[in-house]
C-alpha cells in the first residue's frame, strides 16, 4: 500500500488530511475525535490575545446552499476566533499534543496588529509542544472589522510586517493563511515569502451572503432581522480556491513556497488535485462539518488506491505535478480541433444537449423526430456545453482531429501547435512584421 | 354469527370493519414535503420532454416538477390544471407506468423513473386545499351548451366551456354526477370521496348547472337537447356490457363487474358488500382486475381471473397485473368460459394459431360462489341518427359527430384509448372546437 505519510515544513503526518482551523478543532474533545477517526493534523482553532474572550451571536452562525437533495455545496459562517479562555485552549493543546506525538498540530493565532500581542502569545504556545502556528490573515467577518483577519491580509505590507515579528519571535514553522477577498493571490504570497513565512495556507473563505429571506427581506443567516455578510467555504469554493493555488505554484516569485492546500476539500481526489497543483497537505472543515470525522477514512483509502494504481509511493510525487501544465490562454493551442460525439447506446433522450446548444451556443445539435442526438461537426466549436449538461456520464466526449485532417466546421486542415502569439488576426502579430 | 372469509357462499362483512378500511387506503401514498422535493429533483428538464409528449392531455410535466422544486407546488398545480381540470384524479388513477413514467429518460436511464403520478397529486392537492377554484370565466357569451354525461369527459368539455363564458348544463342519468370517477374507478385510488370532492371544486368554476337522473333515450332526446342550446357535447361513456353468451350465464351469483364494483362504491364503509368466499373474474382489463383484486381486499378466500388471451394479450397494464397477484389474486391465462355450473366455472383451454385463439378442448373447472363479468363494455342507448365507427360514436379529430351542432369525447367516441385522462383530452379540446364554432 501506499505511503501517504507527509512532511510539511519539517511537520510530519501519517497522512496529508489535516482540519483546518474552524469549529471542528475548536477543543480538546473534538481534536481527540478527529486523530481517532485518522485526521494526520489539525489546525486549532484561532486563538486570540489573554484577556476576556470574544463573543459570538447566540442566532444562527452559518447558511448552506444547497444542491439536489439537499446535499451541501457550500456553507457560510460568521463564528469569530474562538470564544474560550486562553489558557484553557493552551492546557488542551499541551495535553492533546503529548498523547498524539505522531499527529500534526498547529495552532492558529490571531492578535492585534503590533508587535507586543505577537511576542507576548508566541512563547505560550511554543510552550504547549505544538509543531507550528498558522496566522490568520484570512477571517472575512467580525474580526476584520476590529483590524484584524482579513483587514492584515488584503494589505501585503501588513503581511510581511506580522510574518516578520512572528519569525523573529519563535522557533516554530509559520503558516501565513490568506484570503482569498484580494484582486491578485500573488500579491500577498509574495509579501508573506518576504516577511520569512515557511509557507502559505489558503483559502481562507470568502465574503458572502448566501440568501436572502424573502418573507422579511432580510440576508441569511439572519439575526433578529438582520444580517452580516460571512465567509463562504465547501464544495462550490473549490474551483476558486484551486486556481489561486495554482497561482501561487507557478509564480516564479513564490513557486518554492510550500503550501497547504484549503477550500472544498470533500473527497480523496478534491486532496489529490489540490496537491497536483501544488499544495504540500490539505486542510478540511466544511466536509468534516456536513459528515463528520469519518469521512477521512474515505480520503485515506481512495488516495492510497490511486497512488497503488498510478505507481506513487509517496504524496510528494504528486505535489506540484499539474503546475507546468497551469498556462495563460495566450499559450493554448489553436489548432488543436475537436468534435463532440454522443453516444447513441448510452443516450437517455433527455435532449438537453440539443436545447442548450440551440438555445444558447452554435446550434450543432441536431435531433430527429424519434429524438437521435446528432452532432453536425460543420457547426461544433467543441465548446464542451453538451458535455457539461450531458446527465450520463461519458455519453458525450470530445473527438480530436488528427493532424491533417480538415475541420469541417473551418474548412481549414489541422495543423501542428501554434497559439494567439503567432495568429495572422493578432494586431500585436500584424505590428511586429 | 359474523362472516369470515372462510364463510360459504355470498356474505358482506368478511373482515373486520377496520381491516377493510385499512386494505382500501390509499394505493399510492401522497408525498410529503419532503419526499416531493426528493423526488422533483430527479428530473432532468428534459427538452420537448418524452413525458409531456406521452401525456394525453399535454401537461407540461417538466415545468410543473420544476415549479414543486422551487417551493411552488400552486404554481405547478396551476400548470397541470390548465391542460387537465381533473388533474388531481389523473394523478391517482393514471396508468402512469404506461404513460409519462413508461417514457421518462430515468426509466431508460436507471429503471426508475420520476414519479410523476405522484407529484402532481402532491402539487394538486396542495391547491385544491385551498378550496378556491384557480381559473376565472370570461365574459359572459349568452351561449348555453348541453353537456351529456357527467364523467371526466363531460367535466372536462363543460369545465373549459365555463371558462370561455358559455352557459353549460350537464345531464347525467345516475343520481349522483361523476361518471366512472364516482361509480367505476377501483375504491382504493380515490379513497375519501374524493371524486365528489373534486366535481365541487371543479363546479366552482361557475356557470355549470348540473341535473341528474335524466337519461338520453329516456327523459332527454337529442333534438329537445339541441332545439335547446346552441350546442351538444355527449359525454355518454359505454353504459352497456359485452354479453357472456354461455349456459348458466345468469345463475344466481353471477353478476357485471361494472354493477358490482359500482354498489362497492356507492358504500360508506363496505361492510355491507356481499362477496364471494370463492371468486371467479372472468376478462382480462382495468374492470377485471378492479373486481378481482377488489373482492380479496373485502375478504374472499380465493379469487381467480382468468383470461382466454395470453399475458402479452391482456389490456391491464403489467403494473396491475402485479397489483392482483400481490393481494394474492391468481391469474389464469389462455381459457375461455365455457359454462357456469351450480358449483362454479367451466373453462377450456385456449391457444393461439397464427394469430387466432383456438379452443384446445381441455376443460378444468374452478369452484366458485360469485362470478363477475368484465368482458368489456359497449356504447348503448346513443342516439340513432349518429353516425358509427366501429363500435363507437364517430368523431373527428375535433370531436365532431356526423350531426352538425353535436360533439362526443370519451370512451363513447371513436379513437383514444379508454382512459380518464384521455377523456379529459377530448372532452377539452370538444370544448375549444364548440367555442370556436360558436363564435363567441
Amino acid at each position: 500500500m501506499a505511503d501517504l505519510t507527509s512532511t510539511f515544513v519539517g511537520i510530519k503526518s501519517p497522512n496529508p488530511f489535516w482540519l483546518a482551523s474552524a469549529p471542528p478543532t475548536d477543543k480538546e474533545y473534538n481534536v481527540r475525535r478527529a486523530y481517532q477517526a485518522g485526521w494526520g493534523g489539525v489546525v486549532w482553532k484561532t486563538l486570540g490575545e489573554d484577556g476576556p474572550p470574544v463573543v459570538n451571536v447566540n442566532g444562527p452562525r452559518y447558511g448552506a446552499i444547497y444542491g439536489p437533495d439537499r446535499r451541501l455545496l457550500g456553507l457560510n459562517n460568521i463564528e469569530l476566533i474562538t470564544d474560550r479562555p486562553l489558557d484553557v485552549n493552551l492546557r488542551e493543546i499541551k495535553a492533546v499534543k503529548r498523547d498524539w506525538p505522531d499527529r500534526a498540530l498547529v495552532v492558529s493565532l490571531m492578535v492585534p496588529c503590533e508587535e507586543e500581542p505577537w511576542k507576548r502569545i508566541l512563547p505560550l504556545v511554543e510552550e504547549t509542544g505544538a509543531d507550528g502556528v498558522e496566522l490568520n490573515f484570512g477571517c472575512p467577518h467580525g474580526m476584520a472589522e476590529r483590524g484584524m483577519g482579513s483587514a492584515v491580509g488584503q494589505v501585503p505590507e501588513y503581511i510581511e510586517m506580522v510574518t516578520r515579528w512572528v519569525k523573529q519571535n519563535t522557533r516554530m514553522p509559520v503558516i501565513v493563511k490568506l484570503t482569498p477577498n484580494i484582486t491578485d493571490i500573488r500579491r500577498p504570497a509574495e509579501a508573506a515569502k518576504r516577511g520569512g513565512a515557511d509557507a502559505v495556507s489558503l483559502i481562507n473563505t470568502i465574503n458572502s451572503i448566501t440568501s436572502v429571506d424573502l418573507d422579511n427581506f432580510a440576508p441569511e443567516p439572519t439575526i433578529d432581522g438582520w444580517g452580516a455578510h460571512g465567509g463562504y467555504c465547501g464544495p462550490a469554493v473549490k474551483p476558486i480556491a484551486l486556481n489561486m493555488v495554482a497561482e501561487i505554484a507557478r509564480h516564479p516569485e513564490t513557486a518554492d513556497l510550500p503550501i497547504s492546500g484549503i477550500g472544498g476539500v470533500s473527497t480523496w481526489r478534491d486532496a489529490a488535485e489540490f496537491m497536483a497543483l501544488g499544495a504540500g497537505n490539505v486542510q478540511v472543515c466544511t466536509a468534516a462539518m456536513t459528515y463528520g470525522f469519518k469521512i477521512v477514512q474515505e480520503m485515506i483509502s481512495g488516495l492510497s488506491q490511486y497512488m497503488d494504481e498510478k505507481g506513487i509511493s509517496s504524496v510528494d510525487e504528486i505535489v506540484g505535478r499539474a503546475v507546468p501544465k497551469v498556462k495563460d490562454w495566450n499559450d493554448l493551442n489553436l489548432n488543436y480541433v475537436t468534435k463532440a460525439v454522443i453516444d447513441q447506446d448510452s443516450c437517455i433522450k433527455c435532449g438537453r444537449c440539443y436545447i442548450a446548444c440551440e438555445d444558447t451556443s452554435h446550434q450543432a445539435i441536431a435531433m430527429s423526430d424519434d429524438r437521435v442526438f446528432t452532432v453536425k461537426d460543420e457547426e461544433c466549436v467543441a465548446c464542451n456545453l453538451c458535455v457539461n449538461v450531458c446527465p450520463v456520464e461519458g455519453c458525450i466526449t470530445m473527438r480530436q482531429l488528427e493532424i491533417g485532417e480538415t475541420d469541417p466546421r473551418t474548412g481549414e486542415v489541422v495543423r501542428e501547435y501554434a497559439n494567439w502569439t503567432t495568429h495572422p488576426n493578432n494586431p500585436a502579430v500584424k505590428a511586429a512584421e | 354469527m359474523p362472516s369470515d372469509p372462510l364463510t360459504p357462499g355470498l356474505a358482506a362483512g368478511r373482515l373486520p370493519a377496520d381491516q377493510i378500511a385499512a386494505n382500501f387506503a390509499d394505493l399510492h401514498p401522497p408525498l410529503d414535503d419532503h419526499q416531493a422535493l426528493v423526488e422533483s429533483d430527479r428530473c432532468y428538464f428534459c427538452h420537448d420532454a418524452p413525458c409531456m409528449q406521452a401525456c394525453p392531455t399535454t401537461i407540461d410535466i417538466p415545468l410543473f416538477i420544476r415549479q414543486i422544486s422551487t417551493g411552488t407546488p400552486e404554481a405547478a398545480a396551476r400548470t397541470i390544471f390548465a391542460q387537465n381540470i381533473l388533474g388531481g384524479m389523473c394523478a391517482r388513477v393514471c396508468p402512469t407506468e404506461t404513460l409519462c413514467e413508461e417514457v421518462c429518460v430515468r426509466e431508460v436511464a436507471e429503471g426508475k423513473p420520476v414519479e410523476i403520478g405522484r407529484l402532481q397529486r402532491f402539487a394538486t392537492d396542495r391547491l385544491m386545499a385551498r378550496n378556491s377554484h384557480p381559473f376565472e370565466r370570461a365574459a359572459p357569451t349568452g351561449k348555453h351548451v348541453a353537456v351529456v354525461g357527467a364523467g371526466p369527459a363531460g367535466l372536462a368539455c363543460a369545465h373549459r366551456l365555463a371558462m370561455k363564458g358559455h352557459e353549460v348544463t350537464i345531464y347525467d342519468a345516475r343520481p349522483k354526477a361523476g361518471g366512472l370517477n364516482e361509480f367505476g374507478i377501483a375504491a382504493y385510488k380515490a379513497p375519501d370521496d374524493f371524486a365528489q370532492k373534486e366535481l365541487d371544486w371543479v363546479l366552482g368554476i361557475g356557470g355549470i348547472k348540473v341535473v341528474l337522473g335524466k337519461r338520453l333515450g329516456g327523459d332527454l332526446s337529442l333534438e329537445d337537447l339541441q332545439r335547446d342550446h346552441d350546442a351538444v357535447f355527449l359525454g355518454i361513456g359505454l353504459a352497456g356490457v359485452n354479453a357472456l353468451a354461455i349456459d348458466g350465464a345468469d345463475r344466481p351469483g353471477v353478476q357485471d363487474a361494472v354493477d358490482w364494483i359500482a354498489e362497492l362504491r356507492q358504500s360508506a364503509d363496505k361492510t355491507d358488500i356481499p362477496v364471494g368466499r370463492r371468486v371467479v373474474v372472468i376478462g382480462g382489463g382495468m374492470t377485471a382486475i378492479d373486481a378481482a383484486v377488489q373482492t380479496r381486499l373485502l375478504g374472499a378466500d380465493e379469487v381467480t381471473m382468468v383470461y382466454r388471451r395470453d399475458k402479452a394479450a391482456m389490456a391491464a397494464s403489467e403494473f396491475e397485473q402485479n397489483l392482483a397477484t400481490s393481494k394474492g389474486v391468481r391469474i389464469i391465462y389462455n381459457a375461455a368460459p365455457r359454462e357456469i355450473t351450480d358449483t362454479g366455472v367451466v373453462f377450456v383451454r385456449t391457444r393461439s394459431e397464427g394469430g387466432k385463439l383456438v379452443e384446445t378442448g381441455e376443460t378444468f373447472e374452478i369452484a366458485a360462489d360469485q362470478v363477475l363479468r368484465a368482458i368489456g363494455q359497449t356504447l348503448a342507448g346513443q342516439p340513432e341518427a349518429l353516425a358509427l365507427e366501429g363500435r363507437k360514436i364517430a368523431v373527428d379529430e375535433h370531436g365532431r359527430t356526423s350531426l352538425a351542432g353535436v360533439w362526443a369525447g370519451g370512451d363513447c367516441a371513436s379513437g383514444g384509448d379508454d382512459l380518464t385522462v384521455t377523456a379529459v383530452a377530448e372532452g377539452r379540446d370538444a370544448a375549444e372546437d364548440i367555442h370556436a364554432a360558436l363564435g363567441a
